[in-house]
């Protein structure tokens, strides 16, 4: 069991069944899995931080909280509520997936490689050295993830694997875009790296 | 309670994604390029496992089905997959994967943060002018293929036993898992 849990990366099976477990034990005591509306959350927490008026407290609305921010406000102002309360299940869900990753990492028996912590080899090979180049893309990357899962309304995780668990008809969808659109970029741009 | 709740399974769920390799973009590029289909073939399976455990024990009373949450269809789930697809192809990160990369050190996923914050952010504050468009065009809205019991959700083949039909799909998805070939050289 030490090996296992030491082990740099699993094999497919031992992920697969992994991940199995971890979105069944989520919809089993609390769940399904989803991530990137944390992302609005967390905008949410740092407008709050310098602006009075994003959130408010609203009898009104169904959550007790209401927001100018028609996204905000959106189902009885939700989110507004949890911008207005960090500490709720989602949302530390998120931060302690950090945590998760932290230690996962740290866990690793043998010789840590060598590895570049900021760009993968595939990039490189492509791309070359640029720190600034790798950068430049991740940041517009992240930024069409996001919007993208948000006009979406879930990302890999809501949709595509707490979806399709649940037999969803959504998750089908979000999935067939998903991959339509990312192996051909991926193709095309790593295109001819060995 | 439920904080130790979410704790404990974010924790688990990062540890998982680190360990599975799909926190690292190379093996992430790898899958998108059909190269290295590692995370596919665990993605697969992991589908299929958790779907056959959800309606096994939603069947046998364990899960309650009040536990689901099925998001709704519309024109901009097919939209929106497109453009996270695009960027998930040239950053190698996708929410989940880029909030766990960080945990394990990765500068780059800093950087995906940062933009992924800044999508988020251009989304909310344009929604109040995108929420009228064809964008939010129903397509079904929030059904599932079958019935799971939870009356909020409709069903595309509600006449069919759940069970049995998830579980072919379920069945379908593993072996799919185990047919599609590993890392080509």
């Amino acid at each position: 069991m030490s090996n296992f849990i030491l082990q740099k990366q699993w094999n497919w099976f031992a992920s697969g069944v992994a991940l199995g477990i971890a979105f069944l034990l989520c919809v089993a005591l609390v769940k399904p899995i989803g991530v990137s509306t944390q992302f609005v959350i967390l905008d949410g927490i740092l407008w709050d931080a310098i602006s009075d008026e994003v959130v408010v407290e609203s009898s009104s609305n169904k959550s007790g909280y209401s927001s100018p921010n028609a996204y905000l406000n959106k189902s009885g102002g939700k989110y507004a509520k949890n911008v207005a309360n960090p500490m709720n299940y989602s949302f530390v869900f998120v931060v302690a997936m950090v945590l998760g990753g932290f230690v996962a990492g740290r866990l690793q028996s043998g010789k840590r490689e060598k590895e570049s912590s900021s760009i993968p080899q595939v990039w490189k090979n492509r791309f070359g050295d640029s720190i600034i180049k790798r950068y430049l893309a991740t940041f517009v990357g992240g930024l069409l993830v996001l919007f993208g899962s948000r006009l979406a309304g879930g990302c890999t995780s809501g949709h595509m694997m707490s979806g399709m668990m649940q037999t969803s008809l959504s998750g089908y969808l979000f999935a067939l875009g998903a991959f339509a659109m990312a192996v051909p970029v991926a193709l095309f741009l790593y295109k001819g790296v060995k | 309670m439920e904080l130790l709740n979410a704790v404990f399974l974010g924790f688990i769920f990062g540890f998982i994604l680190q360990k599975s390799g799909a926190a690292n973009p190379e093996r992430i590029i790898g899958m998108l390029r059909l190269r290295d289909l590692h995370l596919m073939k665990a993605i697969f399976l992991g589908i299929g496992i958790s779907s056959l455990g959800l309606f096994a024990m939603m069947a046998a009373g364990i899960i309650d089905p009040g536990h689901l949450s099925v998001k709704s269809s519309y024109v901009g789930v097919i939209v929106g997959g497109v453009l996270l697809g695009a960027g998930w192809a040239i950053s190698g990160f996708c929410p989940g994967t880029g909030v766990v990369a960080v945990g394990s050190g990765r500068k780059d996923a800093m950087i995906f943060i940062l933009g992924g914050l800044a999508g988020a952010i251009i989304f909310t504050l344009s929604y109040a002018s995108l929420k009228g468009t064809f964008l939010f065009n129903k397509l079904g809205g929030k059904v599932t293929l079958v019935a799971t019991g939870n009356e909020k959700y409709a069903s595309l083949f509600p006449s069919v036993s759940a069970l049995a039909v998830a579980s072919v799909i379920a069945v379908v998805f593993m072996a799919i898992a185990i047919v599609l070939p590993g890392k080509k050289n």
